[in-house]
């Protein structure tokens, strides 16, 4: 990593052009043949994303979705956008989740969440997607509604849920219903939340089948919407086959008989709109104000910012999608912190990863970027530079492009192993808000120390052109090519060039297959994929929602010197 | 009033009171503060905090309501005199304002009516009685017979000597009461009976006059003032032709399409009328003019300051007010008629509080918006109300007089139809936008106005059914309006929370356009629009926006209409600036809640238009999709009777009718969700209505059985 070094003549030449101190130059060769190379296979990549979007936004199809406008339903999305404070922004979560995961497509994973505000309240809305499977709950449904969870817990957001669902999927039962992270999480979420106080409040638009009935009747409160709301451990056909008693859907668990008789809801809804409406009404009532302060809390108190010096679309420009291709991450920094002004910390050591402080829409964060691979300096930078963030309370921002820590006897024998250690104790022990981008790879270990899905970072997002796993496809292919050589060869069976030619390729095939970002988000590895240029965005986003998170102290593991 | 040389003979007033509300209240108060003189008003219960109140150093309550119980009454209204010391009473128009008795009472109490002597009032206030004056005088009458003879075949015979058609109207009364129209000799006697029956009923008395019928007249009246000297001058002519309800709505001076020669004859004829009955003070003189001859005839005076007033004051730049008060005061008037200046033109337009497609009928309702159109030399605005005030239905539904004047009626007219379309009321249904068609008819613009002008006219001032071209362009305009009011209460609503919520989130939360994930946040705006010119019921407009990154809207009416590009800039509270497709304007908004309903109206270029949007936490609980089942449904059986705990299958019973059980004993048993439960005895007796058997389905809560006790 010595050619993106910085050369301390270059930082005195900037000095005396006038620049000031911390504000990062642009960093950006636009005659550069990597800038329009990469221009043009973004755009590339995106347009497969946006065909890839604009498939799960049509939810489950024109028939289901005429269907549903017949039954004077909105969609998900237009529910949610009911909701909120009207023209506010909505960070939605894990778009394309269970994208080609089963023989149906299952437009994001059968159930919309996301973040947005109601009366200035920041909510996490969880909605079935009624038009997807009948809003019933797949495997990766049950993930994505536990992962919002996860999320509103952490960031004490009230839960907003959008029921209108048939239950479990039965044919998955056995995926779906008795594990931990199963089924039953959800209710159990619902009722440790509610006794953290995170308001949880339903909202029934649909069917709210056997287990979805426990999704209100677990709620602090609940709204029913006449007509289409119903709740029912068991639905006609069933009751009818358990005890012979012939009911309809209305009568066995509507809205009147559960807001007047049984009292299993609060709030009776004349139609979907006015059911939305009373959701406000809830949230606006929630005095959550009062008790709320930025006191105790992450957030900055100021809210004004300056945007960045230099275009954020160019972000689209620098990202490399041939890994191999070496950028300097501060070109990334310079496009998503506000006014370019970056007080960079340890430049001149461990120059493979950049650390420093900056403000995202005014919140003060640290931000740690790959600038190669990981050494012992920079892994030990890494390290200083968390904890520096976790005592000042200062919310991380892990910029991913890391294929590894550095390999070989030299770098064995200067521990770093050792020092790979203190970066991952450090970024699991920290107490502070944490982000992670995936900007291009993030392969091995770098993973770890960079925050990844395993380290329950607040909120992790990919670039569409990013690449994850254990190592690269290459590597990997030729190191179980070896192994099986050895096998074959302690066999004493021929192994054609061509036979391990194919078995090279075969591997490189399933490694670039499940290296994929659409792989990655399907499965809920991370929280989206989102296009370069939304990253401050989003950042500031998940930021203001993390901001959220009461303080805490944190306490490190024993350091391995 | 130069007239300095000349002593006044009376104290000069030092306090008036208005006895009167409204605009009119605040326009005598407005000239009389100019005049250093103190102002008092009266208010009833309804007016408390109207803007007459508000405008006048003092104000006395006189009553309730009704206006029989505060306005009209004389007696209440002098005591308030007395109470603050006033030396005048200016009457204004309307309530006492024609009223001799209370002319007569001002007088013997020592207080000045600001107005004609009280004989002048009684004398003009009897039809017969004015136009024999009038005939004695020379003042050209409608041919026609006013005698006390009032035998039908001398009615006849007279009504053949006018020639027909006549037109029958009782003597007494007005507002068109009693009054009939004869065509021919054959009718006269069902007409006659009938007007005499009416008169009688409605008047108490039942003397009929006849006149010749004018088929295409006009009204023209005339300005006329007196002073305590003798001195009666005229300030021209006011045309009060265009009319609905028999009411003006339109009024303007000079006269459109008159010769010199006709306004001078008819300004003579004014002032022969006014000196016929000693008149002082302002009055009108009001001509019916039949434009087939030409020949103008005297119909009535009216002894007071009249509504339209003020299109005379912008042409000779006189303040009436001032010269009533100084006549009452005993000051000679301050110029000769060869001195009256006369100069360009004014319209005045009375806007009302109406419902137009019902038939003009007063509406009633909050002025939750209320911006009339800035005033200037040339811009006056009457009003005597205020944002938020209620137009009730005590009193005149009146809520402002827009008068403009130009330097021609051409340039006047421009003005006027400028300022109607910047006239903003919402909260109450009004006559604007039917002033508007009025103010744009082609006939009207040439001058050719008359007193059927709204009738003969129905067809281009009211939506035409028969015309679908003409309605699929006006709807093509309420589209457009609707794609507006979405673009602009969606900028309000965003800025809304951005301010609200300052310092709570930040501002990315409430950025234009709102952030999503790879799509562009679109929003659905549903407005109602009621085509107020038919009963129609309402058309529902879905509106698609589309948040442009640019901050812009894109804006879509349905699913398959084109999309319209809006950008909007908030210049005030409700104003914006609205551009579309390089075209820009301003655009006003007002909106309110009422009965579940957001109304927005919007205001932009000469269009007008209304809309409903639902407002969903508004709704009133509908009580009938919540019945309420008690839930001590069991109760209404009766005591001892037990209920199926569940609904369920029997499959066996196990004792007998009548049979004695002791405590904890099966009786019965059900099957539910694949489980048996056994129904016991909760205490010991004998078995009554056992009515279940085996097999059958019981529902929940359902009796099964009954106990008797053993000792019962």
């Amino acid at each position: 990593g010595t050619d993106s070094g910085p050369d301390p003549f270059r930082i005195s030449r900037r000095l005396q052009k006038g620049f000031c101190v911390g504000v990062l130059p642009d960093g950006v060769d636009r005659n550069s043949e990597a800038f329009s190379s990469n221009s043009i296979a973004m755009e590339g990549i995106l347009s497969e994303l946006r065909s890839h979007i604009k498939k799960v936004l049509a939810g489950g199809g024109e028939e289901a979705v005429k269907r549903n406008r017949s039954r004077n339903k909105l969609l998900p999305r237009e529910r949610i956008d009911r909701l909120l404070d009207p023209g506010s922004s909505f960070l939605e979560l894990s778009q394309l989740a269970g994208h080609e995961m089963y023989e149906e497509p299952l437009p994001s994973g059968g159930i919309i969440t996301g973040i947005g505000p109601i009366h200035g309240r920041l909510c996490m809305f969880m909605a079935n997607d009624p038009t997807v499977k009948g809003g019933t709950y797949y495997p990766i449904t049950i993930k994505k509604h536990l992962r919002a969870q996860e999320i509103a817990a952490r960031c004490r957001l009230p839960c907003i849920y959008l029921v209108d669902s048939g239950g479990a999927y039965l044919p998955k039962q056995a995926e779906v219903f008795p594990d931990k992270e199963n089924f039953g999480r959800v209710f159990y979420n619902e009722s440790v939340m509610s006794s953290d106080g995170i308001p949880q409040i339903a909202i029934v638009l649909g069917s709210c089948t056997a287990g979805g009935a426990y999704i209100p009747a677990m709620a602090d409160e609940s709204v029913m919407v006449k007509g289409n709301g119903t709740i029912f451990l068991a639905g006609p056909p069933l009751v009818k086959a358990a005890t012979g008693e012939e009911v309809t859907a209305e009568d066995l668990g509507g809205a009147t008989v559960h807001c007047t008789v049984s009292g299993v809801s609060d709030y009776f809804a004349q139609d979907e709109l006015h059911g939305l409406a009373i959701g406000r009404n809830i949230v606006k009532n929630l005095h959550m104000a009062a008790k709320q302060g930025m006191e105790g809390t992450f957030g900055s108190k100021t809210h004004e910012y300056k945007e960045p010096l230099y275009d954020i679309n160019e972000l689209r420009s620098i990202a490399p999608v041939d890994h191999r291709q070496q950028f300097d991450v501060r070109s990334i920094i310079a496009r998503v912190i506000d006014g370019s002004e970056f007080d960079e910390f340890k430049k001149q050591y461990g120059t493979t990863l950049v650390t420093g402080f900056a403000r995202i829409y005014g919140q003060t964060v640290g931000i740690i970027g790959n600038n190669g691979i990981l050494f012992n300096e920079s892994a030990l930078k890494g390290a200083h530079f968390i904890e520096l963030c976790s005592q000042r309370k200062i919310p991380l921002v892990f910029l991913q492009n890391i294929t590894g820590f550095m390999v070989g006897s030299r770098a064995e024998a200067n521990g770093i192993a050792k020092s790979g250690a203190k970066m991952v104790m450090a970024v699991s022990c920290a107490k502070v808000p944490k982000i992670t981008i995936i900007t291009g790879a993030s392969f091995g270990a770098g993973n770890y120390a960079m925050c990844g899905r395993a380290y329950s970072p607040d909120f992790m997002f990919m670039w569409p052109n990013a690449k994850i796993g254990i190592m690269g496809g290459a590597q990997a292919a030729g190191v179980l090519t070896q192994i099986e050589r050895a096998t074959k060869k302690r066999k004493g069976v021929k192994w054609t060039e061509v036979e391990e030619e194919a078995f090279k390729n075969k591997t490189v095939d399933a490694y670039e297959r499940e290296a994929s970002p659409y792989f990655s988000t399907a499965r809920l590895w991370d929280d989206g994929v989102i296009d370069p240029s939304d990253t401050r965005k989003v950042l500031g986003l998940c930021l203001s929602a993390a901001s959220n998170r009461p303080l805490e102290d944190t306490r490190f593991g024993v350091f391995r010197m | 009033f130069g007239g300095a040389s000349i002593k006044p003979k009376e104290r000069c007033i030092e306090k008036i009171l208005v006895a009167n509300r409204g605009e009119i209240a605040c326009r005598i108060m407005r000239t009389a503060k100019r005049l250093g003189i103190q102002t008092v008003a009266v208010y009833s219960d309804a007016d408390k905090d109207s803007l007459h109140v508000k405008s006048a150093d003092e104000a006395v309550r006189i009553g309730p309501p009704s206006a029989r119980l505060s306005y009209l009454s004389g007696a209440t209204i002098m005591e308030a005199a007395a109470r603050t010391g006033a030396q005048a009473i200016h009457p204004g128009y309307g309530f006492l304002s024609e009223s001799s008795d209370f002319a007569q009472l001002c007088q013997d109490s020592g207080l000045s009516f600001i107005g004609p002597p009280a004989s002048a009032i009684r004398d003009m206030g009897d039809k017969s009685a004015s136009k024999r004056i009038m005939g004695a005088a020379g003042v050209p009458l409608v041919p026609g017979y006013h005698g006390h003879e009032q035998d039908i075949d001398h009615m006849k015979s007279e009504a053949e000597k006018i020639g027909y058609p006549i037109i029958i109207k009782p003597t007494h009364g007005g507002g068109g009461k009693g009054m009939r129209i004869v065509q021919s000799e054959k009718d006269f006697a069902d007409s006659f009976l009938g007007a005499q029956r009416e008169a009688a009923a409605s008047f108490g008395v039942n003397t009929i006059l006849l006149e010749k019928y004018i088929t295409r007249p006009r009204h023209i009246e005339v300005q006329i003032f007196g002073d305590k000297h003798g001195n009666v001058l005229h300030l021209y002519e006011r045309d009060c032709s265009v009319q609905r309800r028999h009411q003006k709505i339109i009024e303007e001076a000079p006269a459109p399409n008159i010769s010199e020669k006709f306004r001078t004859n008819l300004g003579q004829a004014a002032v022969s009328a006014a000196r016929a009955v000693g008149y002082y003070n302002a009055g009108t003189v009001e001509f019916i003019v039949d434009t087939e001859s030409d020949q103008f005839y005297f119909m009535e005076m009216n002894t007071r300051l009249q509504v339209e007033h003020p299109v005379t004051e912008m042409i000779v730049g006189q303040d009436l007010v001032e010269w009533q008060i100084r006549v009452a005061n005993g000051e000679p008037l301050p110029i000769s008629q060869s001195e009256v200046p006369i100069s360009g033109h004014a319209f005045e337009a009375r806007i009302y509080a109406e419902n137009v497609p019902k038939g003009f009928l007063p509406a009633t309702g909050v002025l939750n918006h209320y911006r009339p159109v800035a005033v200037s030399p040339s811009v006056r605005v009457e009003t005597g109300v205020e944002q938020g005030d209620i137009v009730s239905m005590h009193y005149d539904p009146m809520i402002a007089k827009l008068v403009v004047w130009g330097g021609n009626r051409g340039e006047a007219l421009v003005k006027l139809k400028d300022c109607l379309s910047n006239f903003q009321v919402a909260g109450v249904p009004t006559n604007i936008n039917f002033l508007q068609k009025l103010a744009s008819h082609k006939e009207f613009a040439v001058g050719n106005v008359e007193t059927h002008f709204i009738e003969h006219h129905r067809s281009d001032l009211f939506a035409d059914e028969s015309n679908p071209a003409a309605e699929e362009v006006a709807y093509k305009a309420v589209k457009h309006s609707a794609a507006l009011v979405a673009a602009c209460v969606s900028t309000i609503e965003h800025s809304a929370w951005n301010e609200s919520n300052q310092g709570n989130l930040p501002s990315i939360w409430y950025s234009h356009p709102p952030f999503r994930v790879h799509h562009e946040s679109k929003q659905t705006i549903e407005l109602e629009w009621n085509n107020e010119c038919k009963g129609t019921g309402s058309h529902l407009l879905s509106l698609y926006l589309i948040y442009q990154p640019d901050g812009s809207y894109l804006i879509q009416e349905g699913n398959d209409s084109p999309s319209l590009e809006v950008r909007v800039t908030r210049l005030g509270k409700c104003d914006f600036r609205v551009e579309e497709a390089g075209l820009s304007m301003n655009v006003s908004l007002a909106t309110y809640l009422k009965e579940g309903y957001k109304h927005i109206h919007i205001w932009h270029g000469s269009e007008h238009h209304q809309f409903k949007q639902k407002v969903g936490i508004e709704f009133s609980e509908d009580e009938e999709g919540v019945q309420h089942r008690t839930s001590s449904e069991t109760s209404s059986h009766p005591p001892g009777t037990i209920v199926a705990p569940m609904a369920g299958l029997v499959v066996k019973v196990l004792v007998e009718n009548e049979a004695k059980v002791d405590q904890g004993q099966p009786v019965l048993v059900l099957e539910a969700m694949k489980m048996e439960h056994v129904v016991k005895a909760p205490s010991s007796g004998s078995i009554q209505d056992l009515k279940v058997k085996a097999g059958q389905q019981v529902s929940d809560g359902s009796a099964l059985f009954r106990i008797k006790g053993i000792i019962t």
